[in-house]
C-alpha cells in the first residue's frame, strides 16, 4: 500500500464518542484539557457533543454533567488551530441545536442518520451549510447495507449540501475489503469536489487496517479517538493512527510525540475501565450491533440476570439501528422471562 | 344510515384513505366525500368504489356542495402548509374539522385523555398530536394523574417504510409537537419526544418507550393499575395496542414498552403509527358526532 505523500485529516472523537464509554460525565476541565492538547499537537479537528450527538441529553441515553452548550462554550474559545465540530442526529437533536451549536463557534457540523434514511437529514444539512459551517453527512451501520445502496444514500446527503460524506462503521464490523468497496465506490461516483470519510470502530481490531483501506481507495477524513476512547472497544486510537500514517509517508501535519502524551497523561485516566476488545464489544463487532449499546446492555444484565453477550446477539437479531436503545431493557425483561419459563418447565 | 353524521375526508392519500375504510364500519359518522387533488390516485378510485363522491379539485371541489350534501364535519389529512387554508374555509362554514396534519392550529386531542374536554365546548378545530403521541401521551396521562411528573421522554420506533416524505422533510416538527402534547395533554412538567427510524425486512410493529421521572417515590401499585386501565381504553379503538413490558420502576424512573400494531384496513398492519392516528381521529369524530346528534337514539 503506497500512501506517501498523501494528506489526511484526523478528526477526534473522544470527546464525543468518548462520552459514552464515560456515560457522558467528563467534566468541563477535562474536555478543557484534553481538547487544547489536541490543538497543540495539532489535530485539525475535534468533535464536542453529548455522544449522541447534540441534544441527546436523555433518560434513553443518558443525562450529561453539562449541557452540549457549556462543554461547546468552554472548549471553542480555547481553541488556537483545531476546529470544533458538533454531532447532530435529526429525530433526537433539531434545528434549534443545531443553531445553538453554530452560535458556540463550531466550524463544522456532522449530520447523522442510519444508512438507508439520509431522507431526514434535508433540513439539517441544509441548515449547517446556510450557515456557513463545514457540513459533512455522516451514514452510520454503513456494513447493513450493499456500497450500492450506500451511495444512492450519499448522494442524497450530497445534493442537500453536504461537502463531505461518511463511511461510518458504527458497530466496528467490516473488514478492509468491506471499507475499500464502499469508498471507492463513493469515491468514482460522488462529485469530485466531494471529500469521503471514514469512522471506524475497534471492535474487531481493525480500526487502523480499515482506515488505511480507506485513504488507499480515496477517504480523505479518517476519525479516531485518542487512546481510542470512544463507545465499544473504542474508535481508531488516533495515536496509533498519527504513527502508522506518519511511517507510511501520508502526511497529517500531527506531533505524534504530543498526541501520545495527551492520549496517555490525560485520557486514559478518564477510563472508568480500560477500553478493550472484550467478549462483549467483540460480540458487537462479530454480530455488528451499534456500539453504544455495549454499556446499556452490562447494565441490564446486572439489573435481569440476563448474559449481556445474549442482549447483544438480540439486539442484532432484530435488525437495530443506532438510537434504540430502549429496546435492550426490553429484551433483557424478554430474555429474563423466556429464561423463568425454561426454568419452570425443566 | 340516515341518523349519522355526515362527514368528509380531505386528503386521499394513504391517511385518508386508510380513515374511509375505518369511517365507512362507523355507527356514528357516514363519510360521504373525499376530496383529493390528484385524479388518478387510489384513494379517489377506492372511495367511489365504496359509493362516496370524489374530488380531484381540491376543498374547492367540494365546497360548493357541503351544505346540500350534510357535512358537518371533515378531516383534514392532507398537509400543515394547506390545512390553515382548509380550516379557515370550512370554519367560515361551521364545520368542525378533526385536524391531522401537524399544523396544529387547535388544540391537542388525545382521546383518552382529554377528548371529553373539547366535546361540547364549542372546539371546532381539534389537532390529532403526531402517531407518537397518540401512542405515548396516554401512558404519560396515565402515571401523572397518580402523580406528578417531573420529566417524561418518550422514544417511537416506527418501519421505515410507515413514514413519509412529509415527516422526512421535517423531523423535527414530529419531535417539537410530540414533546409539547407530553408536557400539554401528558400532564409532565417537562417533555422530550425522539424518533427513530428502522428500516428491517419485514418491517417492525411500532415500538414505544415511556420514561416518566416522578416527583417523588412512584406509587408502584397505583402506576401499574392505572397504566393498565390506559393500555385498556386505548386498545378499544386500537385493538393492536399492546403493553409489551412493564411498568418498570427504577428510582423515580417509571418506564413503560408498547408495540402498536394496525388493523391493516388500507395501511399494512406494521404501521401501527398510522392505525393509530387514523383511529383516534375516527374515536373523536364520533364523540362529536353523538355530542352534535343530541337526542338520537342509538
Amino acid at each position: 500500500m503506497n500512501l506517501v505523500g498523501k494528506h489526511v485529516v484526523l478528526h477526534d472523537m473522544s470527546l464525543r464518542d468518548g462520552m459514552h464509554p464515560t456515560q457522558h460525565q467528563i467534566t468541563l476541565q477535562q474536555m478543557i484539557d484534553v481538547a487544547t492538547g489536541l490543538d497543540e499537537a495539532g489535530v485539525p479537528l475535534l468533535e464536542v457533543t453529548h455522544g449522541d450527538g447534540l441534544g441527546g441529553a436523555s433518560i434513553n441515553y443518558g443525562f450529561p454533567l453539562h449541557s452540549d452548550e457549556e462543554y461547546l462554550r468552554a472548549v471553542v474559545p480555547r481553541m488556537k488551530r483545531a476546529r470544533v465540530s458538533a454531532l447532530q442526529l435529526p429525530g433526537i437533536g433539531t434545528l434549534e441545536d443545531l443553531r445553538m451549536a453554530v452560535d458556540c463557534g463550531v466550524g463544522c457540523v456532522r449530520v447523522a442518520t442510519h444508512c438507508t434514511e439520509a431522507d431526514v437529514s434535508a433540513q439539517h444539512i441544509g441548515m449547517a451549510r446556510k450557515l456557513g459551517v463545514d457540513t459533512v453527512g455522516f451514514l452510520m451501520m454503513a456494513h447493513m447495507i450493499t456500497p450500492e445502496q450506500l451511495l444512492v444514500q450519499a448522494r442524497l446527503m450530497e445534493s442537500y449540501g453536504a461537502q463531505t460524506v461518511y463511511c461510518t462503521d458504527s458497530a466496528g464490523y467490516m473488514l478492509p475489503d468491506d471499507v475499500t468497496v464502499r469508498i471507492a465506490l463513493l469515491r468514482a461516483e460522488l462529485r469530485p469536489e466531494t471529500g469521503i470519510g471514514f469512522h471506524g470502530h475497534h471492535n474487531m481490531a481493525m480500526g487502523i487496517a480499515n482506515s488505511l483501506a480507506a485513504i488507499e481507495a480515496g477517504a480523505v477524513r479518517i476519525d479516531g479517538s485518542a487512546a481510542g476512547l470512544g463507545a465499544g472497544a473504542g474508535n481508531t486510537p488516533l495515536e496509533v493512527m498519527a504513527a502508522v500514517l506518519d511511517r507510511m509517508g501520508a502526511v497529517t501535519g500531527v506531533d505524534l510525540a504530543r498526541l501520545m502524551d495527551v492520549a496517555e497523561e490525560l485520557v486514559v485516566p478518564m477510563m472508568d475501565t480500560p477500553i478493550r476488545i472484550d467478549r462483549d464489544a467483540l460480540t458487537l463487532g462479530y454480530a455488528g450491533v451499534y456500539s453504544s449499546f455495549l454499556l446499556f446492555a452490562k447494565r441490564a444484565s446486572e439489573r435481569y440476570g440476563v448474559p449481556s453477550r445474549d442482549i447483544l446477539v438480540e439486539m442484532g437479531r432484530r435488525r437495530t439501528v443506532g438510537g434504540q436503545e430502549d429496546l435492550i431493557e426490553d429484551v433483557a425483561l424478554d430474555l429474563a422471562r423466556a429464561r423463568k419459563a425454561k426454568a419452570t418447565q425443566g | 344510515m340516515s341518523d349519522k353524521l355526515k362527514v368528509a375526508i380531505v386528503g386521499s392519500g394513504n391517511i385518508g384513505t386508510d380513515l374511509m375504510y375505518k369511517a365507512l364500519r362507523s355507527e356514528w359518522v357516514q363519510p360521504v366525500w373525499v376530496v383529493g387533488v390528484d385524479p388518478g390516485s387510489d384513494g379517489l378510485a377506492r372511495a367511489r368504489a365504496a359509493g362516496l363522491k370524489t374530488t380531484a379539485e381540491g376543498l374547492d371541489g367540494m365546497l360548493p356542495h357541503l351544505a346540500a350534501d350534510g357535512v358537518r364535519l371533515a378531516f383534514d389529512a392532507t398537509s400543515a402548509h394547506a390545512h390553515a387554508e382548509h380550516a379557515r374555509k370550512l370554519g367560515e362554514r361551521n364545520v368542525v374539522v378533526i385536524d391531522l396534519t401537524p399544523a396544529a392550529l387547535g388544540p391537542y386531542c388525545i382521546p383518552p385523555v382529554n377528548l371529553a374536554a373539547h366535546v361540547g365546548t364549542g372546539a371546532m378545530n381539534v389537532n390529532m398530536v403526531s402517531c407518537g403521541g397518540q401512542a405515548t401521551v396516554p401512558i404519560v396521562a396515565a402515571v401523572s394523574r397518580v402523580q406528578p411528573v417531573a420529566y417524561a421522554e418518550i422514544v417511537a420506533t416506527v418501519a421505515s417504510k410507515s413514514i413519509g416524505p412529509g415527516t422526512r422533510q421535517n423531523i423535527d416538527e414530529f419531535t417539537r409537537t410530540t414533546a409539547r402534547a407530553v408536557e400539554v395533554v401528558g400532564g409532565a412538567k417537562r417533555g422530550k419526544a425522539i424518533i427513530v427510524i428502522n428500516p428491517a425486512e419485514p418491517p417492525l410493529l411500532m415500538r414505544d418507550t415511556i420514561h416518566c421521572l416522578t416527583e417523588t417515590e412512584p406509587d408502584q401499585a397505583a402506576i401499574t393499575a392505572s397504566v393498565h386501565a390506559m393500555v385498556r381504553e386505548v386498545a378499544r379503538y386500537v385493538p393492536g395496542y399492546v403493553l409489551k413490558n412493564g411498568p418498570v420502576f427504577d428510582g423515580r424512573r417509571v418506564t413503560v414498552f408498547m408495540e402498536v400494531a394496525g388493523l391493516g384496513d388500507y395501511l399494512p398492519r406494521y404501521a401501527g403509527n398510522l392505525d393509530i392516528m387514523t383511529a383516534a381521529a375516527l374515536r373523536t369524530a364520533e364523540q362529536f358526532a353523538q355530542h352534535m346528534l343530541g337526542g338520537r337514539s342509538s
